[in-house]
């Protein structure tokens, strides 16, 4: 039983001290420090404007996080989620282009991205593949597709439904999008599930050692195929979410979505090889790569010190797992 | 704006798709807990690494606050940074914003199609306090909803190279005439196969595309073909790849031995026609014809490869549209409408009736990048 003691990640609920010692710990150090030079160095960055749009940029990248996180603490990973949520974009604005009922459209892609996310599972789950050459199959078949469906144009989304998620409220200065909020309910929702319930610990349990998991009894198949079904889901609403935010349908969206959700979990502090890490990390890991993208083009600095500053924080991250990893044994 | 991206592109992504991630079973049972007092103190140095990170970049240029200062701040985006055509266009703006005293801010998408990339970008530029905006939209519809976002904050927004769907989403746009450039090609290749009768292979770059589609089409009018005729042999995509161009000519010349008239959509495209036709011994029998006027097209043209390219202007697009943010600041003056950057005949072959210029001209005034003659594919060094 040591193994679900062990995995039961309750760390994320332990009290004040116990914040120092989380893998979330680093990451936040880390966004407080590029918030606080960019503050400093610009007069815009800490404007209540600036600060939504920052958000707004991280919501499609940070929904899909979500999926990945779920999938990475299975030791698992996932290469397909940008192409998934592509062809939901495709998908739900060719339908609605051509005059189908707005709500089924939208629908009808949140089903199709679900029944690719159980696609995976099952590959996964059943037949024992490993996850990245599933996913990187699934992502070939699926960009064939969107091409197919797409017929190499966009598709302009000019319906309020499909685009809903982009509308704004104001709160004070700060402009809310309903985007941003459905990512935060998702971000709570699976935070729940993953530290306050039997199945979360599951999960955990599996990517720290599926044997042993499936040696104590955990239904390994079965929750290996509701992660990858529920990221599916989650993929269709980041495809939701995308329309929101640039409402056109482009088949040549979202290209290297798969590696920035990937970028956000490692980050974010979540192990590569499963069993560790907090969703919280994936958001916070998520908010810096949209903050030093915001902060450098305030301060007017070539982008790609944007790109060499993240990966010096991948690697960062991964190298401080190992260390914590190989000191355990 | 059809070069070598697309194989840039795919051996930029192949690298990006074969990264590698761990994914070996975790071997030990025991506590997987907490990093503990090293883990945390590890973060902490991480973290402060970064912080001090940040404090170069924020020391390294301590004037680098956009919102500060009178000085005029432009913004650029640009579609990508792996096309030397992007290159060329971001380099003559900042050396145009430099001589007028102007600061320029220049972001890009991350590949062809990053309408979220470039929408950040834009997002960001509004936040930076920047006066004008020059754009070369990924995609023309993908950006409608930030750009008048822009303009109805009082940003001067103009489109480069591409224009927008629908155009008079922008305040102008500075663009080749792409139909124009067609035409000269199309024309051209007329006149160098004489009485013959045409028997035309069309190499495409991407279905669809606007600017695919005006070369295409420019060509057939200035060649005097209707599409459909049955002297055009074939067709074939290429996505402006020389891989794919290679590839394609090989199966047309397999399908159609008498094709003595070449389209092809940029010369990246014409570069890889030309091994195929060269591997067939049919160099002499067949007319080769290209577009577009970076630096290793005219080079093609020059060494005889391709018969003529037509050239198009990016730096007059960069430099054109800094002046028109200044000016509008100085003066509140806008552009509007259409504005054609011109396109050039380069070959030296020429025809009368049929203006063009030589090679040495056109090397001394195209974009793009030498290649070092050692190793002409692999590696890039950047002139000016």
């Amino acid at each position: 039983m040591s193994v679900i003691s062990a995995a039961k990640p309750n760390r994320m609920i332990g009290g004040f001290g116990r914040l120092f010692t989380t893998p979330t710990f680093g990451p936040l150090i880390v966004l407080i420090a590029f918030c606080a030079v960019f503050s400093l160095t610009t007069r815009t960055f800490w404007a209540a404007g600036n600060l939504s749009l920052v958000v707004q940029q991280s919501v499609i990248v940070g929904t899909l996080a979500i999926g990945q996180t779920m999938i990475i603490l299975t030791a698992g990973i996932d290469l397909a989620n940008g192409g998934i949520a592509v062809l939901g974009t495709i998908i739900a604005g060719r339908l609605v282009a051509q005059e189908q009922n707005p709500a089924l459209s939208l629908l009808f892609a949140l089903v199709l991205c679900t029944c690719f996310g159980l696609t995976a599972g099952l590959l996964v789950s059943r037949l024992m593949l490993p996850p990245f050459i599933v996913t990187l199959g699934l992502l070939g078949i699926i960009t064939a597709i969107t091409r197919l469906v797409a017929q190499g144009g966009a598709f302009p989304v000019t319906d309020d439904l499909l685009s809903w998620t982009g509308n704004a409220f104001a709160v004070g200065d700060t402009s809310i999008t309903y985007g941003m909020i459905i990512m935060f309910c998702l971000y709570l929702l699976v935070w729940y599930l993953l530290t306050q319930t039997a199945w979360g610990r599951h999960v955990y349990a599996i990517g720290n050692n599926r044997e042993a998991a499936r040696l104590v009894g955990i239904p390994v198949q079965a929750r290996l195929l509701s992660v990858y079904t529920f990221a599916g889901l989650l993929y269709g609403i980041g495809a939701w979410l995308a329309l929101g935010r640039i409402p056109n349908a482009d088949p040549n969206a979202l290209q290297n979505a798969n590696l920035d959700s990937i970028t956000a979990v490692v980050i974010g502090g979540t192990s590569l090889f499963g069993g560790r890490g907090s969703l919280w990390g994936t958001l916070i890991g998520t908010l810096i790569v949209a903050v030093l993208r915001n902060g450098l083009t305030l301060t007017g600095i070539d982008p790609l010190w944007q790109d060499l500053v993240t990966g010096i924080l991948v690697i960062s991250a991964v190298a401080l797992d190992q260390m914590s990893r190989r000191r355990q044994r | 704006m059809h070069t070598i991206r697309a194989a840039a592109l795919r051996a930029a992504r192949f690298n990006t798709d074969r990264t590698h991630f761990g994914n070996e079973p975790p071997i030990q049972i025991g506590s997987s807990r907490t990093p503990g007092r090293m883990g945390a103190s590890l973060s902490i140095a991480i973290a402060a690494a970064a912080v001090s990170l940040a404090g170069v970049f924020g020391s390294a240029t301590p004037s680098a606050n956009a919102a500060t200062g009178d000085q005029i701040t432009i913004g650029l985006v640009t579609k990508t940074e792996v096309n030397p055509y992007f290159v060329k266009l971001r380099q003559a703006a900042t050396a145009e914003a430099e001589k007028q005293g102007a600061k320029l801010i220049a972001r890009f998408g991350k590949f062809d199609g990053d309408n979220e990339g470039q929408v950040a970008a834009v997002e960001n530029l509004i936040s930076a306090g920047v006066k004008g905006i020059l754009i070369t939209p990924n995609n023309s519809t993908g950006m409608l909803g930030i750009i008048k976002k822009a303009r109805d904050k009082g940003v001067l927004v103009i489109a480069l190279d591409t224009a927008t769907d629908p155009a008079d989403a922008v305040d102008a746009t500075l663009a080749t005439d792409n139909f124009e450039a067609g035409v000269l090609q199309g024309q051209y290749a007329r006149k160098a196969l004489g009485s013959k009768a045409p028997k035309l292979a069309m190499l495409d770059g991407s279905p669809g595309g606007t600017v695919d589609v005006q070369r295409h089409d420019g060509f057939l009018k200035g060649f005097g073909l209707k599409e459909g005729d049955p002297a055009i042999a074939g067709k074939q995509i290429t996505h402006g790849a020389q891989d794919e161009g290679q590839t394609a000519m090989e199966n047309l010349l397999t399908a159609h031995p008498d094709i003595n008239v070449v389209y092809t959509i940029n010369e990246p495209a014409a570069e890889g026609a030309y091994a195929a036709i060269k591997a067939r011994g049919k160099l002499k029998d067949i007319v080769l014809t290209s577009i577009d006027g970076g630096r290793l097209g005219v080079q093609y043209v020059k060494d005889g490869k391709i018969a003529a390219t037509v050239m198009q202007f990016p730096k007059i697009m960069a430099t054109r549209g800094v002046d028109y943010v200044v000016d509008y600041v100085k003066s509140g003056k806008k552009p509007s409408g259409f504005i054609n950057t011109g396109a050039k005949l380069i070959t030296d072959k020429p025809f009368s009736g049929l203006p063009s210029q030589d090679t040495k001209w056109g090397l001394e005034n195209c974009w793009g990048l030498v290649t070092p003659a050692a190793a002409p594919h692999t590696s890039f060094a950047l002139i000016d």
